[in-house]
């Protein structure tokens, strides 16, 4: 029988594959973008899986405005990087120390 | 009665989250989808980040998506679930697409695939994912957790309208919230990627509106047989 030790499971090694791709990606933002789109998931996971096993709707209302949020960062996001290509020419991560101060 | 119930819920919660239960585990049928959407979830989120091109990543993030999707369901969330297809992989992963491939980046350009960061990056993610592990190992559920909660099978027993009583009642100030939010990120986007070429031809308003036709007219008598 699945409890809901084993969502939280599947959602903490989400979250945490969200963390090292991060960490791991140089070769373009978009792929970091992505990473913070697999986090917000498993956030999302987290949270309607408590609703389910509480039996309490409140974790699907806030999961609805995780969604809301993640759908104006990822064009926020990729609005910035179309943006930034458009003025460097490259999406590597590498390029982007211009702001060294 | 109603405390009794709650309290007898209490204690089937806090035994989900005992790690002696896991040990003695007898697998349904039912419970193999989950490992199966488990599994798909994961290894495409390891794909994500681990593709060789940025396309490939994208359609990896569409197939994590909509196996999460499946778990929504599992967990009888079935508009979430539906929303999660429709926005994610209708609007966002396809928007994902659009730029990977407006933007033609080549990556066999940057000479090093992975970063520097690697030991760094393996650390805080054992960190945080072994701080993940004490939070909820030793997780108790507070006995006043009920007092508050909205339960599923509220008035309806249909969970697309049972979220569309609260979303439209309870929590109709975050709902106009979100729009704003929304709407703000569209205002943002669309300001962020207008350019200004040159060469192109744009119609003015306030020029037009300014115009004056005591200075932008002039009469001529031209009289017959000569030129300007």
């Amino acid at each position: 029988m699945i409890r809901l030790g084993h969502y939280l499971t599947v959602a903490s090694i989400l979250f945490v594959i969200g963390i090292f791709g991060i960490f791991l990606n140089r070769r373009n933002v978009i792929i970091v973008l992505m990473s913070i789109e697999i986090m917000l998931l498993s956030i999302n996971l987290n949270m309607v899986a408590f609703s389910y096993f509480l039996g309490d709707l409140k974790g699907q209302i806030f999961s609805m405005f995780i969604l809301t949020v993640a759908a104006a960062e990822a064009a926020i996001g990729l609005a910035i990087l179309v943006c930034y290509f458009r003025n460097k020419g490259s999406i590597s991560i590498e390029s982007v120390n211009t702001m060294k101060g | 009665m109603v405390i009794a119930g709650n309290s007898r819920l209490l204690e089937i919660l806090n035994l989900t989250l005992d790690l002696d239960n896991y040990l003695e585990f007898r697998m349904n049928p039912s419970d193999f989808v989950f490992f199966v959407f488990s599994f798909v979830t994961i290894a495409s989120a390891v794909c994500v980040i681990f593709a060789s091109s940025s396309v490939h990543s994208v359609l990896w993030l569409i197939l994590s998506f909509i196996s999460a999707a499946g778990l929504f369901i599992l967990l009888n969330a079935e508009f979430l679930a539906m929303l999660l297809v429709v926005v994610y992989v209708g609007a966002v992963a396809v928007l994902f697409l659009f730029v990977v491939m407006m933007l033609n980046a080549d990556p066999k350009k940057t000479k090093t695939k992975f970063s520097n960061f690697v030991p760094v990056g393996i650390l805080t993610a054992l960190v945080i994912f072994l701080e993940l592990g004490v939070v909820f190992g030793g997780w108790k559920f507070s006995e006043e957790l009920y007092i508050n909660s909205v339960p599923s099978n509220f008035i309806i027993d249909d969970n697309t309208s049972a979220l569309g009583n609260i979303l439209y009642t309870n929590y109709f100030l975050s709902f106009q919230i979100a729009g704003i939010i929304l709407l703000v990120a569209m205002i943002g986007a669309i300001i962020l990627t207008l350019s200004k070429r040159d060469g192109v031809k744009r119609q003015d308003v306030l020029d037009q509106i300014y115009r004056d036709p005591n200075k932008s007219v002039i009469l001529k008598d031209v009289k017959p047989g000569q030129g300007l």
